[in-house]
């Protein structure tokens, strides 16, 4: 097997199949990238799966997954500050969480330089909106560069790096989904070793530092100047990259994805436009743009998700008086979803559809979706099978983020509202306000308890709301590939004090805490009752190990048995609870009625065995005796 | 070479990860150009997952448009039917693993399992080539293997042989399931 650290750590220059997440590694190793920090949220996460696969001792670098993307980015601030070239990565809306720092990062002179990885998610493929970040560039007064592939993210990464520590300014890079996850053959430069400095640089006479009165709007003179200069450098071939068409009276201006979905668009094409592809997005290359725009009738601009280059094109147009038709968004379509092929072909026939050659009809699919399931053994769905019987159907649920979002699908319908990170517990609260009637319960993981959790927990103390809480702890951030959070006793360096949650609870002043183990479905039913009953806010910690991560761990063991249930057939009544209320994917229907077990997805944990109202569901019997399966 | 796209999907949990990559490093030690896509957003099992793999020509975009695919590597028989549908080119070939892991509204009492009659139908309507594989393994996670081996087998990926699939699993699997794995990939 390839070992991964090994390859990162590479002196020679060398070529290698990687994800846009690992050339990311790569690249901040390369670039002397001394601090990195993080917290996890798809497309991302791999980036640290790459880092941390460097053994500890060998890495040139200190890595952390911070509590949350504020504080990580406040850790790398405070390392760049220092004199260390940082990274802050996160997900797309870690940056709402971030951004109270992050906007105040251009007005610092970050000596060591400072590079934040966004992992935008066109298409919302594992978030709850598909926002367009290059929004928060603009008031930011942060640079935005945005590569198109693996090899691109690469070699983006060390440009914005060494941008960063010239200028002594943050930069942004923003990677979009199917870039982070793309993979091909990147060609990677060669490394010459290098240890940490140990120097501390912190300065204030490059100041001011604290943005009060006067000195913030001085700051701000600052970041504005850096920012043009920083444009003015990056208006350069190296970023804005022009493509011949045979029709040279129209052009394509357009970036990242949404560029190699147009090539593949236009493969077949006879007639095809000039296409000026950006690598910076913010703030706009006006030389390159305004020569385009120059040297050609009709230019469409070709951006996913927001008109962002698209209004300052406009602009750019109108102010230097340029004759020339510029095709931005024809309708709100055009704003929604990933820039396919499928879609870039959707949008740019709108347009010329002389250009986009015709494709068969459209495939009508025959069968409904198959959403994500919470797997065999999941404490959560044990969990929501019970609180489901000790609510009544007027009660009103909150879900949070993470694997028990899951619940809001059928069979459990638990959690009817959700928003961010953490806003359980105040959405529950202002739900619960002149609401006598139904009661109010919220969900929140435990990974989320610490992220952004405690201040609406805090306030619903605080101002005493009329809610449960119940806290689906499984001890660890399991959604986004089973990273360590505060309470799980480990960190990415290694041992760590576990924060207990219920300790915290204690110590915010939560009168009511109530735990059970997720699989005691009775207990918990009764403890939830329990709790609801009571005026006030209540909590209930609804504990199991997260079963997919155990039974990984477990698979590793050389003695490992695979375990499984079975249904008895003569004492099955046919009631189908297992298969349509507890509904654990294990349970599959026979075509005569019946009900069997997958022995490929069941784990034999057994929480599903209580739920049988005859008692067929029992372990294997070749389990029973401890023999092989 | 001409460009050859494959779209491959299955059940979160059934190591498409490790059969895209597998693929797309097998096309690479027989000096093919490739790149390719996984959509892996969530870490849990039992959602729909996909993968591209696109080998041969310029590298433009790893997504494959709808319609397009001349090879479906498919591990689970819903899938496959899904797959078929959105993805294979009149002329392509689908190759699938025959085991159903029942989706959501088969479960609940809404919808018919697919059965493999059903796929065998949508192929000869959209023109696919259709191959379902099936056979007992030392373990289930071995599926994806067991399906890589009937494509290299079968030698559903021009210019690609079982040689490079074995440097691709030596590449990829750990000391300690590499032997059984090219045992299955090989046998």
């Amino acid at each position: 097997m390839k070992n991964l650290g090994e390859m990162l750590l590479r002196q020679d220059s060398f070529s290698e199949i990687v994800l846009g997440n690992t050339a990311l590694a790569r690249a901040m190793i390369e670039s002397g990238t001394e601090v990195v920090t993080s917290y996890p949220g798809s497309p991302t996460p791999e980036i640290a799966s790459a880092l941390l696969s460097v053994p500890g001792e060998k890495r040139p670098f200190y890595f952390e997954f911070s509590t949350n993307e504020k504080v990580a980015t406040e850790v790398a601030c405070g390392a760049s500050l220092n004199g260390h070239p940082s990274c802050v990565f996160f997900k797309s809306v870690g940056l709402n969480v971030a951004a109270d720092s992050f906007v105040q990062l251009s007005l610092l002179e970050l000596e060591g330089g400072l590079v934040a990885v966004l992992g935008d998610d066109p298409g919302a493929n594992s978030s709850q909106n598909e926002q367009d970040n290059r929004h928060f560039a603009r008031m930011a007064y942060i640079p935005v560069l945005e590569p198109s592939s693996p090899s691109e993210a690469y070699r983006y990464y060390l440009e914005a790096m060494a941008l960063s520590r010239r200028k002594k300014m943050p930069v942004i890079l923003r990677m979009t989904t199917h870039v982070c996850h793309g993979k091909e053959k990147v060609a990677f430069g060669a490394w010459k070793g290098g240890a940490v400095s140990t120097e501390s640089r912190f300065d204030t006479s490059g100041g001011p530092m604290v943005p009060l009165t006067a000195a913030a709007l001085e700051m701000k003179r600052r970041a504005l100047a850096r920012l043009s200069l920083a444009g003015c450098e990056m208006d350069s071939p190296a970023f804005c990259e022009v493509r011949k068409g045979t029709d040279s009276s129209r052009g394509v201006i357009t970036a990242g994805l949404p560029f190699r979905s147009l090539l593949d668009v236009l493969e077949d094409s006879r007639r095809t436009p000039d296409i000026l592809k950006l690598g910076v997005v913010y703030p706009l290359p006006e030389k390159a743009v305004e020569e385009f725009l120059r040297a050609h009738d009709q230019v469409k601009i070709l951006e996913e998700l927001d008109d962002v280059l698209e209004k300052d094109i406009k602009a750019l147009a109108f102010d230097r008086g340029i004759r020339v038709t510029i095709v931005g968004k024809a309708d709100d379509d055009d704003r929604i979803g990933e820039y396919t092929p499928d879609k870039v072909a959707e949008v740019l026939a709108k347009t010329w559809p002389d250009m986009v050659p015709l494709r068969g009809a459209k495939r009508q699919p025959s069968l409904a979706p198959r959403p994500p399931q919470m797997c065999p053994g999941c404490g959560h769905r044990s969990a929501f099978h019970a609180i489901r019987q000790a609510l009544s159907k007027e009660d009103i649920t909150v879900a949070d983020i993470g694997c028990h979002v899951l619940g809001y699908l059928p069979p459990y319908e638990m959690g009817e509202v959700l928003l961010s990170m953490g806003h359980s517990t105040g959405t529950g609260a202002g739900l619960s306000l002149f609401n006598g009637a139904r009661k109010v319960v919220s969900f929140i993981g435990d990974s989320t308890f610490f992220h952004a959790g405690l201040p609406g927990i805090v306030n619903a103390v605080f101002n005493n709301h009329n809610l449960t809480l119940i806290v689906m702890e499984n001890g660890t951030t399991a959604m986004t590939g089973h990273q360590d959070h505060p309470g799980a006793g480990r960190n990415a360096n290694g041992p760590s004090e576990a924060i207990p949650v219920r300790g915290v609870l204690e110590g915010l002043g939560v009168k009511s805490i109530r735990e059970v183990d997720a699989y005691s479905q009775g207990k918990l039913i009764e403890l939830v009752k329990e709790a609801m009953a009571e005026e006030g806010f209540s909590v209930v910690i609804a504990r199991h190990p997260c079963m997919l991560k155990y039974t990984r761990e477990q698979q590793r063991n050389p003695d490992y048995v695979r375990k499984s249930v079975e249904v008895n057939q003569e004492t099955c009544d046919r009631l189908h609870v297992c298969v349509e209320s507890f509904g654990c994917p294990s349970f599959q229907r026979d075509e005569d009625g019946g009900v069997n077990v997958s022995r490929e997805l069941c784990i034999g944990d057994g929480s599903c065995v209580q739920t049988c109202p005859v008692k067929a569901i029992g372990l294997r019997k070749e389990n029973r005796g401890g023999e092989k399966a | 070479m001409k460009r050859f796209d494959i779209y491959m999907s299955g059940v979160g949990g059934q190591g498409i990860g490790l059969l895209s990559e597998a693929v797309i490093r097998a096309a690479d030690h027989a000096g093919l150009s490739v790149c390719g896509v996984d959509t892996h957003g969530l870490a849990q099992r039992g959602g729909m997952v996909e993968s591209f793999v696109r080998i041969g020509g310029e590298v433009t975009t790893p997504l494959v448009r709808k319609g397009s695919a001349s090879l479906i590597l498919a591990l689970e028989r819903t899938e496959a039917l899904r797959a078929v549908e959105a993805y294979a080119a009149s002329g392509g070939v689908l190759l699938y693993f025959d085991t159903l892991w029942q989706p959501l509204d088969v479960r609940l009492g809404k919808a018919d399992a697919v059965s493999a009659e059903d796929v065998e139908e949508v192929c000869r309507r959209l023109n696919v080539r259709h191959m379902a594989e099936k056979r007992d393994l030392p373990d289930v996670r071995m599926q994806n293997v067991a399906l890589l081996s009937r494509a290299a087998k079968e030698g559903l990926i021009p210019g690609v042989e079982m040689e490079h699939y074995r440097k691709a699993l030596e590449d990829l699997l750990p000391e300690r399931v590499l032997a059984e794995n090219l045992e299955v990939l090989e046998g």
